[in-house]
């Protein structure tokens, strides 16, 4: 009996399942509909339509994709040495790696923003935050290399970072772990009251794009976990995430999740302008590196900077504390720049602060004590509504500029679709598995392009075939123009794909570089003609001026080098053709090859130990005769009396 | 209990569950053809075959005869691939006598679609995001659960009790930890959260 009521209600379940979800199959086959493969297949020889610059975490790098293929386009080197590209190994590079702490030749780089104008992506810039020891770099989008770092002083976990103001005035920086500033030798356990955040407003120049430390606001010891910028009504405000406002020095995991509520901080830099040009800042003494890279020279310089200007953090109408749940992490303001999202990361809500509220709750004095002389606003007065039981962990939210939020969840790994406004969830669809932070092109802008959303996942599983216990990490690709969200595609990634900023292509293609002019080269060591090529000896330095071109060295023949000499190859490479870059590396050299661009000039160093006659090579292949473009060193000994002599075809 | 007829009326409701997630536009998780589109099957981590790493939590609670009501629930509120995620998680496991002491009928009633949501912010309030040792939980005056509500923690000699839950035994997870507890506990009503 009890059989027949098993078999029956088994039987009644297939049925019900049968019927009602009939239509599931269309609606959910997902990336197994054949439309998904249309939608991501881009013909051999045709664009994509947008260009995704997702950072690599831990790598130090940036890399740039194409959406909605997914295929990488080029990894950009700017915090890690990258040997491929000579990125901090070359005479030229090495500087854009120097800090108050010496040569650092590798950092976690975060969160890419575009560089904007009127609250829309002008594809000038990328900025992106080292992590580790505090920094920003910023990526020239004509020619996709870093050209300028600069290190952030009295901040350490450079973390609520690189992210850009309405017209790219500022680009920020906020500490994660507070610490004593200025530096001191004190006990951790004083912690509390004695360690300071700073929030760092860095300026950039709009003709040339240089950046310079402006000024500093000094906040209390809580972390600083991620900011994003009013735009619209809200423009001239800039609103950082805080956790640990227990300021907790130990164990945070428990002691920096007492307090219900921590705290969005609103900073009005307008104001912060304001008290500057009024003097009401103290200069603090510092020691931070500012590197430049220079296209006409091709060379980076490091300069060391000492000191910045400091504001306190409860000037008044500086700062104030908007109460937000559970420990937030995304701090993330819609189009219009009314609502300020907070992304509670041990919630399952969202909770949605309303500008406007805001600006009447500081009018009304509508205020719930303070921190550090920094006015909290009451809570309520400040809520615009709350996106309840969204999902498990919410992490970050970018919006489509039609009127909806996508949020991911880390927790219940997941991507949720809610409506601005009325708060409900529209969709929901996982993520595969445990996603960090998404994209929308533009989503941080004023105009998102909503057509995709790409969602980076921290964990990766089976998804891919397995290469041992590192497997690749990877981002998911969703089509976002329909009701209901859809999976196109898993593409791998390099590193941890941490975060992303996303363009349209047509807003960089025209402007992107195809070489550089030889007439402008204006290196120290440059042989822009065959008429400048030389070695020079000065003491037991030894420079090469030497230039490359298909399919030859001039010089590819050296005498007179002696061990213990230190030799500098400063290489030119004369094509002024598209796509030719010609490599050279040397047997034994204690560094990476080159790789140079057209009219661009390199310099490696080599210290021959062996006497002997030593070979150099092209290490890109260039042309049909690249086999033949080698040449040779002769290296004699240290008490060798012979003179330096070189040629080509002699 | 009659754990056929449970068993029946287990799969009825999970099956009633299902299709009316279809409609709600819940989770598209639960149900997907497979690549072949002939059979049903869950997706996501939970679902990954993996017999060399530690067990998760969800594998723990599944592995135990003292915890199939749990599991059904678990599975009836669709929060599988919760369970799996990197976490950490600790999560309070009432025991199937724990269940079977609630009042007659109550159990029956959460596994009703209509009060997925209540099931699910009951077991919600189970997990912590976090992973600490019966001992180390001794440091606690209480506990931010996964369902925005917080719990409280007692200590008696040398029991810690979470609520009115006493921890009976524990068990390391790979993904956190699992905590077994002689009483389900049940969320307190709203506005009572602080």
């Amino acid at each position: 009996m009890k059989k027949i009521i098993y078999s029956s209600a088994v039987m009644l379940c297939s049925l019900i399942l049968f019927l009602s979800c009939g239509d599931r199959d269309s609606e959910n086959k997902g990336a197994l509909a054949s439309s998904a493969a249309e939608k991501v297949y881009v013909a051999p020889g045709e664009y994509d339509e947008f260009y995704a610059f997702i950072s690599g975490g831990f790598s130090g790098q940036l890399s740039v994709y194409g959406i909605p293929s997914g295929r990488l386009f080029k990894v950009i080197p700017v915090f890690s040495q990258d040997a491929e590209k000579a990125w901090g190994y070359n005479e030229e590079t090495k500087p854009m790696l120097q800090t108050s702490h010496g040569f650092v030749p590798w950092d976690d780089s975060h969160h890419p923003d575009i560089s904007q104008t009127n609250g829309e992506l002008d594809g000038r810039y990328v900025f992106i935050n080292g992590n580790n020891t505090p920094r920003i770099a910023k990526i020239d989008l004509s020619v996709f290399e870093t050209t300028e770092i600069i290190e952030i002083p009295n901040c350490a976990g450079n973390h609520s970072s690189a992210f850009v103001t309405e017209n790219t005035e500022y680009v920020v920086a906020g500490t994660r772990f507070s610490v004593p500033i200025p530096q001191a030798d004190i006990s951790i356990k004083d912690y509390k009251g004695n360690f300071k955040g700073s929030l760092s407003f860095i300026s950039v120049d709009p003709e040339d794009g240089g950046m310079d430390l402006s000024f500093q606001i000094l906040m209390p010891g809580f972390d600083y976990d991620l900011a994003h910028p009013g735009r619209g009504a809200s423009h001239g405000w800039m609103f950082f995430s805080t956790y640990n406002s227990e300021e907790a020095s130990t164990l945070l995991e428990v002691n920096a999740s007492q307090n219900d509520k921590d705290f969005i901080a609103a900073v009005n830099w307008k104001k912060a302008e304001e008290y500057i040009k009024e003097g009401k800042f103290t200069t603090m003494p510092a020691n931070y590196a500012h590197n430049v890279y220079d296209e006409h020279t091709h060379t980076a310089t490091s300069t060391m900077k000492k000191e910045v200007r400091v504001l306190d953090g409860s000037l008044p109408g500086l700062v104030y504390l908007l109460p937000t749940p559970k420990s937030p992490h995304g701090c993330d303001v819609d189009p219009t720049g009314e609502y300020i999202v907070g992304n509670g990361k041990l919630s399952a809500d969202l909770t949605v602060h309303s500008f406007k509220k805001m600006i009447s709750a500081i009018e009304n004095e509508q205020f719930d004590g303070e921190a550090y002389g920094i006015p909290i606003l009451k809570f309520e007065e400040v809520l615009a509504g709350t996106v309840k039981q969204a999902g498990l962990g919410p992490l970050h939210t970018e919006f489509d500029g039609k009127g909806n939020g996508y949020t991911t969840f880390f927790i219940s790994s997941e991507v949720v679709k809610w409506k601005v406004g009325s708060w409900e969830v529209l969709d929901r669809q996982p993520c595969y598995y445990s996603v960090g932070h998404l994209m929308i092109p533009g989503g941080n802008s004023r105009k998102p392009f909503g057509k995709y959303v790409v969602a980076m996942n921290k964990i990766t599983k089976d998804r891919y075939l397995p290469t041992g216990p590192e497997v690749t990490q990877s981002a998911q690709l969703y089509d976002i123009t329909g009701e209901k969200m859809e999976l196109l595609l898993d593409f791998p990634t390099i590193g941890e794909p941490h975060y992303a900023a996303g363009i349209p292509a047509e807003l960089i293609t025209e402007r992107s570089r195809k070489i550089f002019n030889l007439t402008e080269n204006k290196h120290k060591y440059a042989a822009t003609t065959d008429a400048d090529v030389k070695v020079v000896r000065d003491g037991k330095e030894v420079h090469v001026y030497m230039t490359m071109i298909r399919s030859h060295f001039n010089p590819d023949n050296i005498e007179g080098i002696k061990v213990g000499d230190k030799v500098y190859f400063h290489v030119t490479n004369l094509e002024q053709d598209y796509d030719v870059p010609h490599g050279i590396s040397m047997i034994g050299a204690n560094t990476s090859e080159l790789l140079i661009m057209p009219g661009q000039t390199e310099t490696f160093v080599w210290e021959p130990k062996q006497v002997g006659v030593w070979p150099f090579y092209c290490t890109d292949f260039c042309s049909a005769l690249h086999q033949e473009m080698q040449g040779y060193v002769r290296v004699s000994p240290e008490t060798s009396n012979l003179e330096l002599s070189w040629g080509l075809g002699d | 209990m009659n754990n056929n007829f449970y068993r029946t009326g287990l799969i009825i409701i999970l099956c009633l569950g299902l299709c009316s997630a279809c409609k709600n536009e819940v989770r598209t998780d639960e149900v997907q053809p497979s690549s072949d589109g002939e059979d049903v099957t869950k997706t996501g981590q939970a679902f990954i075959k993996d017999d060399t790493s530690t067990p998760t939590v969800l594998d723990i609670a599944i592995g135990s005869d003292d915890h199939t009501t749990l599991v059904a629930a678990v599975s009836a509120a669709g929060l599988e691939n919760s369970l799996v995620n990197a976490g950490p998680l600790m999560v309070f496991a009432p025991t199937n006598a724990a269940f079977d002491a609630l009042p007659t009928g109550t159990v029956e009633d959460l596994m009703k679609p209509e009060n997925k949501t209540t099931l699910s912010n009951i077991l919600t309030y189970h997990v912590t995001p976090g992973k600490y040792s019966k001992e180390f939980l001794k440091k606690f005056t209480k506990l931010g659960q996964a369902n925005n509500q917080n719990v409280m923690i007692k200590v008696e000699g040398d029991d810690v009790y979470v609520g009115e839950a006493k921890i009976i035994a524990s068990i390391q997870a790979g993904n956190g930890i699992v905590h077994v507890i002689d009483k389900v506990m049940l969320p307190p009503s709203e506005e009572k959260n602080n």
